[in-house]
């Protein structure tokens, strides 16, 4: 049989595969994409709206805007829906019921993003270019598939976090005559905002990191949008789109287009992480 | 005028109940929407047949054939690799830099874009290791990508499992590792299940990593080494191209319930092992 001392080392080393991965991946992007930058250079590709692949300009600025204006749409759109639902779940339902629409709404984030961008298509653009004009395939349309998209993130953490806070609070607040909603809103959510918030930067970090359903509903044109209405194609987009006959500078470009995108997503992960962990300390 | 608080508790209440009721609505919206034009294209001739035409016409065989082998291999490579992570983190060390360093790497990790998966598997398994888009690249690129979801899980159900058991197991002079062995996985199996199940899940919705490395052949695989597409790809080319509007219903309706068969598996699994556990 295995030696104890043995176990613990190799279970000791397995332990590692996780974050192992992440610097994997951080590495092979980055030695794709960072002798791109430096060739370049870093204020040109990131701050030029020039982007012509078949000339050599590339200049991202147009798809960082769209991915910003994105997110932002989608945080409009799925952060007040997804708070109010986790409030709503957590102090005003029974616990019962609550462990009946919790895991569904969790299921909201088990339907594949094709599917989402599909519905977006057939169902929501018709809608958009009926009531507001415009193709409809738009940054209006990516940011309401996209804050559907992250009801689930918001909603379950923030559950988690409103669950968290001691019932002795609340019960104190009941005590002295205050009603349920005036509990919730002067004591509850204030003891349990740094839950919301990383649940809210989490979303953030989902929104800008779909792909597939972006593709599908934001009609893609390489563009500074000027209303919610026009055409865009966000950084995600723009890798998945070319990557398929991307070559030599091209192809350099769209990994470098993933090292400014990773490099965003694991700022947020860390500020949420910071946040939970201050959470935790200060209780 | 100062509004009754009854008054702002009765209007808060109806406000949030609707917001929730909307979110609801739209998760029902989406499978009756899907469920309603795809499930009259399925039949046992749509799932079993070749398709032909690029997809035109026929049925979706090898395409449920990738759908079955990718998550599979993925798991294999996953589930190991996960559960001995998550027994170390709550079994054998205690909470230091270290643990600290590796939850914060899993949390990454889990945060990490599929997009950028797919770049990597690209460059890393496809070009580097030379393994071309094939089933064995994207199931590799899919493990890395639901290893956290398994780690998190099962480090869950491993600490979910009383100390006493430990103690018992101790005092009756077994180790560490007979413990964990004899005790802790048989106790925290469902729930390491749990987090199996729901990695399986996640590889079947995924499109993104899945085009960028094992392609998107329509033939049916004869090896690990051979490309292949998973529904929710075969899906995607079939809408966006526009190849054929009835078969991409089809395709998703199967979609919709692989999905959630694993799902609701995975949830009824947790809630069985939460309510052993009280």
């Amino acid at each position: 049989m295995f030696s104890e001392k043995g176990v613990e080392r190799l279970l000791s080393v397995i332990a590692f595969s996780a974050i192992s991965a992440l610097a994997l991946i951080a590495l092979f992007i980055f030695i794709e994409g960072i002798p791109f930058l430096l060739k370049y250079g870093i204020k040109d590709f990131l701050l030029s709206s020039d982007w012509r692949p078949e000339s050599g300009k590339f200049g991202i600025y147009p798809m960082i805007s769209a991915s910003f204006w994105v997110m932002l749409g989608a945080m409009l759109v799925g952060a007040p829906f997804g708070i109010a639902g986790a409030i709503f779940l957590a102090e005003f339902t029974p616990k019962t019921v609550m462990h009946i629409i919790k895991p569904a709404i969790e299921l909201l984030a088990a339907v594949p993003s094709v599917i989402y961008g599909f519905i977006g298509v057939v169902v929501l653009a018709p809608i958009i270019r009926e009531v507001f004009g415009g193709p409809g395939l738009s940054l209006l349309a990516g940011a309401i598939i996209l804050g559907i998209m992250i009801l689930p993130t918001v909603i379950s953490i923030s559950i988690d976090s409103i669950l968290a806070v001691p019932a002795s609070f609340r019960e104190g607040s009941l005590a002295l005559g205050a009603t349920i909603w005036q509990t919730v809103h002067m004591l509850t959510i204030k003891a349990a905002k740094s839950g919301i918030i990383a649940s809210i930067i989490l979303g953030m970090g989902r929104a800008i990191g779909e792909t597939m359903a972006v593709i599908m509903v934001t009609g893609n044109a390489v563009m500074i949008p000027n209303s919610a209405l026009d055409s865009v194609r966000t950084l995600t987009a723009n890798i998945a789109l070319e990557m398929s006959y991307a070559t030599g500078m091209h192809r350099e470009a769209l990994f470098a287009t993933g090292v400014v995108l990773f490099i965003v997503i694991i700022f947020l992960n860390a500020i949420a992480s910071v946040v939970i962990r201050k959470k935790v300390i200060t209780k | 005028m100062r509004v009754s608080p009854k008054y702002t508790q009765i209007g808060a209440v109806t406000i949030l109940g609707a917001a929730t009721a909307f979110t609801v609505a739209i998760l029902i919206f989406i499978i009756i929407f899907v469920l309603e034009k795809g499930l009259p294209v399925l039949s046992f001739n749509f799932l079993f047949t070749n398709p032909s035409d690029m997809g035109r016409s026929g049925g979706i065989l090898p395409i449920l054939i990738g759908t079955v082998l990718l998550p599979v291999l993925a798991i294999i490579v996953a589930a190991p690799l996960g559960i001995c992570t998550s027994v170390y983190l709550v079994e054998f060390t205690l909470e230091s830099r270290v643990t600290r360093l590796i939850r914060f790497g899993t949390d990454c990790l889990a945060g990490v874009p599929s997009i950028i998966f797919g770049l990597f598997g690209f460059i890393f398994f496809v070009t580097i290791l030379g393994m071309g888009w094939s089933i064995m690249s994207g199931g590799l690129s899919l493990a890395l990508m639901i290893l956290p979801t398994i780690i998190r899980t099962s480090e869950e159900a491993i600490r979910a499992v009383p100390k006493a058991y430990r103690e018992v197991s101790f005092s009756l002079g077994a180790s560490r590792w007979q413990t964990v062995r004899k005790v802790v996985l048989p106790n925290a199996l469902p729930g390491v299940v749990t987090g199996v199940v729901l990695g399986i899940g996640r590889s079947i919705e995924e499109t993104a990593v899945v085009i960028f490395t094992a392609g998107s052949s329509l033939l049916i695989p004869t090896s690990l080494f051979d490309s292949t597409r998973t529904m929710a790809v075969h899906f995607y080319i079939l809408a966006r191209e526009g190849l054929s509007m009835e078969n991409a219903y089809g395709t998703a309706a199967s979609l919709i319930i692989a999905v959630l068969i694993v799902n609701l598996t995975a949830y009824w699994m947790m809630h069985r092992f939460i309510a052993k556990r009280n």
